[in-house]
């Protein structure tokens, strides 16, 4: 497994990241997403799946189709997301 | 004295073990029904404690905060604060937490504790945690969220004597300490701080695996692969359908037989006239019809709750999501599809796993497109009458291939349908989000399973078995009276108002090649499809019996054209043939409008396809 972050730009959106990416969740920014949910509803979701600033993430599996959803080790538990809503959380 | 009956409410997140630590203090004593105006199933047990407090249970939906952003996290909110109607306010609240996930659960319990209710965490499934080196400074956990704390083990014998223990100690209290509810719905900065103070208190009280779950994560490397998963995937539904159609056909030929058997001794021992003819073509016919279809139920019921037990449906969701997107579906909508192809009723039952309206009321109208089990029998019949069993390209049976053949249009139209309704309904709406947890691995737990299937069963018979036995009383009705008059020689149905009514109708089914005594054949068929097979037998006059299948489908290969047999095939595929379907939509739905839209466009679907068949097939000679 490689971790796929560029030394230059070490801040980078869990949308993005690729299988094998770990890192902490820096900030929710529910805006990012361009999601169905409002940003505040979306962050409330995120924070009740455990994703708050300073849990530490990690992208375990891949879906097939545009590499989406994702399934994320966070802390604990596994989650899974779409890209879409990840685009909300912030790690590094 | 008896002591009045002590309410206890279980709280806890999704896939907590919340309904194991239910079935294994309350056993079977159990009552599923639904909470008054919504399709939340209300689970209450009843158990007696050590000191023989009598103990009332009710096991809330799972929810991640009070919020309530579905009707079944409404419930848990509205029953813990004393807002839901007809409920008590719970004298105690137990919350109940997975002890090898706590991050999620301490701040449900945080949350909780603003309701001011009494409260006790029941740390569950305390065994996995301590073979995975979690250790829980229990005492400390206890001082720091203000409440008791106790440990349990859900599956093993004595696992919740603590509970128990505590829940008497608690009851024996004149008044629990409680303070006024201040609960509000939590902002996000509220959740975030109460995360962070969950954090903080499990960072003091909790030492974290120095093992952690490799058995789930090797399991998922294998079953999230996103080739391998789905061919995984493939192949348990494979399995699943081989068990559905080949090993529940045995089981059903007896019930069948059973039934048909306890209808020819009613002949034999009733005089013939009209109460023989009801219980023997209403009641038993009719109670058959539904019974016969409970060993599949049965088995697709198995299979999902150990797929759903073992933790591997949220996987199926996060495979087909993607996939099942392509056409505007949600990847939660693969249970439900999924039990469609045994029945629809608990296909849309199951749709309540789906938040999001929309998204729910697309797999609703979609779920009778899939081929559930009641078109077997219908199907079954035409092909061997119509379609020749021989070989094609050396090796695939043709009847076979007929009857797959079925079952692919019933999926692509339940697609393309889905994909249409997502066009001019809703094409500018980002799609809802897909936000699931994908719980540890767990062996199934054979005592869970059997109170499961037990208590879906009995809901299926009873919802299932009133609308279809109050229909084929209505249908024996129709099919009975008025009575042939004296010294008639054609059969009695011809008199009757079914046939009227079949005739009234034929004019607008001759377009699609169905005669009057297809249209008469249909009337019941709205009951059930398979209530179909048997109305032609009666139509066409058949003497029931054991060759009863194989006789009318000589006679149908005598009376219908090929065409007209392809019409009735496609007419099947898409029709709304099923009056317990169309009430249970309006059940889930919560009201009319939604039932009749299924009706109609059903409806329309099959009359198109049916047209085009009929037509195709004479314009190349089978007319």
């Amino acid at each position: 497994m490689t971790i796929d972050l560029h030394e230059s730009d070490p801040v980078r959106l869990l949308g993005q990241a690729r299988r094998g990416f770990s890192g902490t969740v820096q900030a929710l920014i529910g805006g990012n997403a361009e999601s169905s949910l409002s940003a505040a509803e979306l962050e409330c979701r995120l924070i009740e799946l455990g994703f708050v600033e300073g849990a530490r993430v990690e992208v375990l599996h891949e879906g097939l189709i545009g590499r989406d959803p994702i399934a994320v080790r966070v802390e604990n538990i596994t989650v899974a997301v779409r890209r879409r809503e990840a685009m909300a959380v912030v790690v590094i | 004295m008896e002591a009045p009956l002590y309410n206890i409410v279980l709280v806890g997140t999704p896939n907590c073990g919340k309904t194991s630590l239910f079935n294994a203090l309350t056993g079977s004593r159990q009552k599923v029904a639904n909470y008054p105006g919504v399709t939340v199933e209300r689970k209450q047990g009843f158990f007696v404690t050590p000191r023989g407090r009598q103990v009332s249970l009710i096991d809330l939906p799972g929810t991640y905060s009070l919020r309530g952003r579905s009707p079944d996290e409404e419930i848990t909110r509205d029953v813990v604060l004393g807002r839901a109607t007809g409920e008590t306010l719970p004298e105690l609240v137990l919350c109940v937490a997975d002890a090898t996930n706590l991050r999620l659960a301490i701040r449900l319990v945080l949350e909780m504790k603003h309701t001011g209710r009494p409260m006790v965490l029941a740390l569950n499934m305390f065994d996995i945690a301590t073979r995975r080196g979690i250790t829980v400074d229990v005492p400390a956990l206890s001082a720091a969220l203000g409440i008791p704390v106790v440990t349990s083990i859900a599956v093993r014998k004595g696992g919740t004597d603590e509970l128990l223990r505590l829940t008497d100690a608690i009851a024996a209290e004149a008044a629990p300490a409680t303070h006024e509810n201040d609960w509000q719905p939590h902002s996000v900065a509220e959740l975030r701080a109460t995360q962070r103070e969950a954090d903080r208190i499990i960072k003091e009280t909790v030492s974290l695996p120095a093992r952690p779950d490799t058995w789930t994560a090797r399991v998922d490397s294998v079953v999230l692969h996103p080739v391998f998963g789905l061919v995984i995937l493939a192949a348990i539904l494979f399995v699943m359908f081989q068990a559905v159609f080949a090993w529940a056909q045995p089981v059903m030929e007896l019930i069948a037989g059973g039934f048909e058997a306890l209808g020819q001794w009613v002949q034999a021992t009733l005089p013939a006239g009209l109460l023989q003819s009801f219980i023997q073509n209403g009641v038993i016919s009719g109670v058959g019809s539904v019974l016969v279809f409970l060993p599949q139920i049965i088995i697709i019921f198995l299979f999902i709750l150990l797929l759903e037990d073992f933790g591997y449906m949220a996987r199926a969701a996060f495979l087909m999501d993607r996939i099942m997107g392509g056409a505007g579906l949600h990847g939660r909508a693969f249970i439900p599809l999924l039990s469609s192809f045994a029945c629809a009723i608990p296909g849309i039952m199951a749709t309540r796993v789906i938040d999001n309206r929309r998204d729910r009321l697309t797999t609703i109208l979609i779920a009778p497109l899939m081929t559930c089990s009641a078109r077997i029998p219908v199907y079954t019949l035409i092909i061997a009458a119509f379609i020749p069993a021989k070989q094609v390209w050396g090796w695939i049976n043709l009847q076979g291939l007929v009857m797959f053949g079925l079952y692919v249009i019933g999926i692509a139209s339940a697609m393309a349908v889905s994909a249409l309704i997502k066009f001019f309904m809703w094409r500018d709406d980002a799609p809802a989000p897909f936000m699931l947890e994908l719980p540890d691995y767990k062996l199934p737990r054979l005592k869970s399973i059997a109170i499961g299937i037990y208590t879906r069963a009995m809901m299926f018979l009873q919802r299932a078995g009133t609308t279809i036995f109050s229909m084929m009383v209505l249908i024996w009705f129709l099919a009975s009276f008025p009575q042939a008059p004296v010294g008639a020689t054609d059969p009695a149905i011809d008199y009757s108002l079914a046939a009227m009514i079949g005739r009234f109708i034929e004019p607008v089914l001759a377009p699609l090649g169905f005669n009057w005594q297809i249209a008469v054949a249909l009337i019941p068929g709205m009951a059930a499809r398979e209530v179909a097979v048997a109305a032609l037998g009666t139509v066409y006059s058949i003497e029931g019996g054991k060759e009863a299948a194989e006789q009318i489908g000589t006679m149908l290969a005598s009376k219908w054209s090929l065409a007209t047999a392809l019409s009735f095939l496609a007419w099947f595929i898409f029709a709304p043939q099923c009056a317990s379907t169309l009430a249970v939509i309006k059940r889930e739905t919560g009201g009319w409008r939604w039932m009749w839209i299924t009706f109609f466009y059903m409806l329309a679907l099959a009359y198109v396809a049916s047209l085009i068949t009929y037509n195709i097939a004479r314009s190349m000679g089978a007319g």
